[in-house]
């Protein structure tokens, strides 16, 4: 290993380069410098994709620094199969999302240094190990992407951008107050030292000791209380059926190169805490409540899939779509908790359930960023996005319709394709140690299928409008802008052990704490 | 050192008065000149004592007798506390100077009037005499009448008297109480520390207690006595406003913890439940009642009451880091009122001439008041507590304490934030923003360019809440360190020292 400090570097360049855009650069320059510098992170992103030890258990290239001591506050920044996943998928998705179609031609500089400051914020959340330090970055990717949504979104932008804002600031002062109850308690603010303390019992009396007595009156129902907390965080941002109904508007009036990142990458910054931060550090009282946290994951499976399967809007499809795939992973996270013997089958089933999650967490950033691409390509084109504004493009698009209908494929779970290996393993795995809540959540497999096909339908076949018979297919410049997309969602499709490799020691030490 | 920021400050404000009346120009520039010194010597200070000092001391600068048949000291001194209100008022100082550029009417005087308050404020954070500290009280309060009546906007006379009386009657209730202390102690001596280890009695405490807290935190607005706050912020003018959201507020804070929590630690603790509810119902109304004006400067107005309410639950925490949170969040609020402040008196209501969010709106002011924004934007982020400024460092620790003292007050102290979100981000959208899908009513006005010491006001208010937001070790290595003191120590380790 090296002795760069690679992580810092890593949030280091988008924020330079963001910096740089917004005061260095013309008009002109702004998306090129953006895209250089985008594609610098991307470059740090394989060096550490090359450079890491995927037999190594733990944290790797980790920094440690003293930063305010006496809050407990450390520069502490690490990363192991997860974070590497995640910094991975970051990397890849915001330089293909500068590449989309849109509105930024007003303002540029601003636009493009914003989604920097946006790419610096994701980075910091990936890698930052004590909590401050890790809510530094957590709020601030907040900020750009509020102003992403209601500078350059749709007619409904400010009330989907105030929406967004305030509902992640809900889950965000839960989060914020439950940590610092349990800083007062424990003095530490380490997400591997409480997680220490937490398997030890030590934190649910600490926390008792210091700071409950008075509103409640036992030990467990204190730490369940700074439990729901944290987990309100967390779960307004993935988002968990009912504390979802931002996601749709703020989806679908972002502009695409936004929505692309919100769905590719932010959604992911809640599944990640939950892995990260929840789990490790309230094992006990996600096992307590795993029945009631399962449900929660089946209805937002299902009732997002028929929800999309309601839309007219075609952003509104994807952005449902999203919830469903998410829903996914808390289906597999949830049930990986299980009590169960420590028996190897047992292990091989719960690390079958998370190594699916981290998949899916992977593979639905790129399908999904890609529906997004695509989506916003039909927008730009024809001005119009309603699920019935189209139909026969197959005809004037033939590139467009296969390329787009691959990634809808993937996007549907077809064999082959990146999809399949991740859902497959969350099912394997939660058909085992939550049975009933998989077969439920099947009908939400079911769906998605329903309503992507009618989607594929409705636009590429049928006949032809006469007003879209000059449609032009892609061009050049667009086709060589998904391809590498398209290109990963089949090389993960039928290798998936490039990214199992890369997280399976994660999953079975996590699998091991649990 | 640290002495002649009182001197210096003192000294312009003599010197400008001999400046010849048609030169505004002069005026200014003499007033910044003071202001930075004052900064360059509370930098100067801050240095010195961290090198020289052992942590946490208090290091006497000034020690003299004044009348000594009543045990009357002219005792200038400092600790960690000191120290960083006498920066917070070097910065808002210099901040202010540089916003109030454009006064023309009667500049000298308005400068004259202006460092005379600053010089009243350095000599309190500084004064370990409590008639010393009083009468530099009190020289902070005439100034600020003037400043409001004369230069001041909406309503200005009602606003510069209903903050006049206000303090009054608080400084009022200080004096009665401060007397009292020196005749039951019978010391024959008006020093702080002398008086801190004298053990009044508890019946004694309890309502001496009272009457010197209350007096303080008037200034510092406590909730239900905030209500010259309001008025007082925005009747003012803008370099007013920025003083006294920065420092004045500061100085009713900085005179309950450091007079009446150290004299009377028994009436503390009588009290302190209830002063912690009226903290905290500070925070949830002053956010509430922010969230509904019309005014963008009332906006600010109150939300300074909500701000200042963190900084007195924290001292009613009675723990170090609580007790450290309130001094961080004084220096915090300081900065980032005066920022707001700055915007919207200066930046906003000089050009636009309006600060009804129902007018700005139309305008559209990102487009043609793109700094402006920014500004506010940053502001508006400060000030809501978000992680990388120093609101979010001291709002934190206020909370950390808060949970261990009291923690429902914590939760909603926290439902207080969430009301701090939602009204900034209203201010921005409407303040800003045009709606969504009309057409801007009145074309873009071309509104007069940023000025640059405007520019440098705000690139120094933003940098001074980002270092302190990133790297908290600079004030907290004095502040907190200043806990341990004999002085102060009692305060929260329950009166053992």
């Amino acid at each position: 290993m090296s002795n760069l400090p690679l992580l810092t570097l890593l949030t280091l360049i988008p924020l330079a380069g963001g910096v740089l855009v917004a005061f260095g650069s013309g008009p002109k320059l702004a998306r090129f410098l953006a895209l250089v510098t985008t594609l610098l992170s991307l470059a740090v992103a394989v060096l550490l994709w090359a450079t890491f030890d995927t037999t190594g258990i733990g944290m790797q290239f980790v920094e440690r620094h003293a930063w305010a001591p006496s809050l407990g506050i450390e520069y502490h920044l690490g990363i192991d199969g997860l974070g590497l996943l995640m910094v991975m998928l970051t990397a890849i998705v915001i330089p293909f999302a500068l590449a989309a179609p849109g509105k930024e031609q007003q303002n540029p500089k601003l636009y493009f240094s914003l989604i920097l400051l946006l790419e610096a914020g994701l980075f910091g959340t990936f890698t930052a190990l004590n909590f401050v330090h890790w809510f530094i970055f957590w709020e601030l990717s907040l900020i750009p992407a509020f102003f992403l949504i209601k500078v350059w979104g749709g007619s409904q932008r400010t009330r989907a951008a105030y929406q967004f804002f305030v509902y992640t600031m809900v889950g965000s002062v839960t989060m914020l107050l439950a940590f610092l109850a349990i800083y007062a308690a424990t003095g530490s603010f380490d997400f591997a030292q409480l997680a220490d303390m937490a398997r030890s019992g030590k934190l649910s009396s600490a926390l008792f000791s210091s700071v409950g007595g008075t509103l409640f009156k036992t030990e467990n129902g204190l730490i369940t209380a700074v439990f729901f907390g944290v987990f309100l965080g967390f779960a307004v941002k993935v988002p968990l059926i009912p504390f979802h109904t931002w996601l749709p508007s703020a989806y679908a009036e972002a502009p695409t190169g936004t929505s692309m990142i919100l769905t590719g990458v932010m959604s992911k910054m809640g599944v990640y805490g939950f892995l990260r931060i929840l789990l490790p550090i309230f094992p006990a009282q996600v096992r307590a409540l795993q029945t009631p946290l399962l449900w929660l994951a089946v209805i937002t499976i299902v009732f997002s899939a028929a929800a999309a399967f309601a839309q007219k809007d075609l952003k509104r499809v994807v952005a449902y779509s999203s919830i469903n795939h998410l829903g996914y992973c808390l289906l597999g996270m949830f049930a990986a908790v299980q009590l169960t013997d420590a028996t190897a089958a047992w292990t091989n089933e719960k690390a079958a359930a998370l190594n699916g999650v981290m998949l899916q967490m992977f593979n639905h950033g790129l399908t999904a960023s890609a529906l997004f691409y695509f989506v916003g390509l039909l927008e730009d084109r024809g001005g119009c996005r309603g699920l019935n504004d189209f139909g026969g493009l197959r005809k004037v698009a033939p590139v467009f319709c296969g390329l787009m209908g691959i990634t809808v494929f993937a996007s549907v779970g077809l064999p082959g394709l990146n999809g399949f290996v991740g859902e497959f393993l969350i099912f394997k795995g939660t058909f085992a140690l939550a049975p009933w809540s998989a077969a439920i959540s099947v009908l939400g497999l079911l769906f998605t299928a329903i309503f992507f096909l009618t989607l594929l339908q409705r636009v590429f076949s049928g006949p032809l409008p006469a007003r879209w018979i000059s449609w032009q297919d892609m061009t050049l410049a667009q086709r060589l802008t998904v391809v590498p997309v398209i290109a990963l969602i089949f090389v993960l499709g039928i290798y998936p052990r490039l990214l199992i490799d890369v997280v399976n020691p994660t999953v079975l030490q996590m699998v091991k704490q649990f | 050192m640290m002495a002649w920021t009182i001197y210096i400050s003192f000294l312009g404000a003599a010197a400008l008065l001999f400046l010849p009346e048609d030169k505004p120009a002069l005026a200014r520039v003499t007033a910044l000149a003071a202001a930075l010194a004052g900064l360059a010597l509370g930098l100067g200070g801050l240095i010195g004592y961290e090198q020289t000092a052992s942590a946490g001391a208090l290091v006497d600068i000034v020690k003299c007798n004044w009348v000594p048949d009543l045990g009357i000291h002219y005792h200038l001194a400092a600790d960690g506390i000191s120290i960083t209100l006498v920066l917070l008022t070097g910065i808002a100082a210099v901040a202010g100077v540089l916003f109030s550029w454009n006064i023309d009417m009667r500049a000298k005087e308005f400068f004259a009037l202006y460092l005379a308050l600053i010089g009243g404020v350095y000599g309190v954070f500084l004064s370990f005499d409590l008639f010393q500290l009083f009468v530099f009280y009190e020289m902070a309060i005439i100034p600020k009448y003037f400043l409001i009546a004369i230069w001041g906007s909406t309503r200005r006379e009602y606003g510069a008297m209903k903050l006049a009386l206000y303090s009054f009657g608080g400084s009022a209730l200080v004096l009665i109480g401060l007397i009292a202390a020196y005749i039951v102690s019978g010391l024959h001596t008006f020093e702080l520390v002398d008086l801190a280890k004298f053990p009044f009695p508890p019946a004694f405490q309890n309502w001496a207690f009272l009457l010197v807290f209350i007096g303080f935190a008037v200034l510092a607005g406590l909730w239900p006595f905030h209500t010259w706050a309001p008025t007082g912020h925005v009747a003012a003018p803008t370099g007013a406003s920025m003083l006294l959201a920065g420092v004045v507020m500061k100085l009713g804070a900085y005179g309950a913890l450091r007079v009446a929590m150290t004299l009377f630690p028994i009436g503390l603790h009588t009290w302190r439940n209830e002063i912690a509810l009226l903290a905290v119902i500070g925070i949830v109304y002053g956010a509430l009642v922010a969230l509904v004006q019309r005014d963008f400067k009332f906006v600010i107005g109150y939300s300074s009451v909500s701000h200042m309410g963190f900084v007195l639950l924290g001292m009613m925490t009675l723990t170090q880091i609580g007790l450290s949170g309130a001094v961080l969040q004084m220096f915090s609020h300081g900065i980032i009122a005066g920022l707001l402040f700055a915007v919207v008196g200066r930046m906003i209501y000089d050009r636009t001439h309006t600060r009804d969010l129902e007018e700005l709106q139309p305008l559209n002011l990102h487009k043609t008041a793109f700094f402006t924004c920014l500004v506010f934007v940053v502001g508006g982020a400060a000030s809501m507590g978000l992680p990388g400024f120093s609101g979010f460092m001291a709002e934190l620790q206020v909370l950390v304490g808060a949970w261990q003292a009291f923690p429902l007050f914590a939760i909603l102290a926290g439902a207080g934030i969430l009301v701090g979100v939602a009204y900034t981000l209203r201010a921005l959208l409407k303040g800003f923003y045009a709606a969504d899908n009309t057409k801007p009513v009145v074309p873009p006005l071309p509104l007069p360019p940023i000025t640059l010491p405007e520019r440098a006001g705000a690139v120094l208010l933003i940098t001074a809440t980002l270092v302190v937001g990133l790297w908290p070790k600079v004030l907290l290595d004095l502040i907190i360190p200043a806990f341990q003191s004999p002085l102060m120590a009692p305060i929260w380790k329950g009166g053992v020292s």
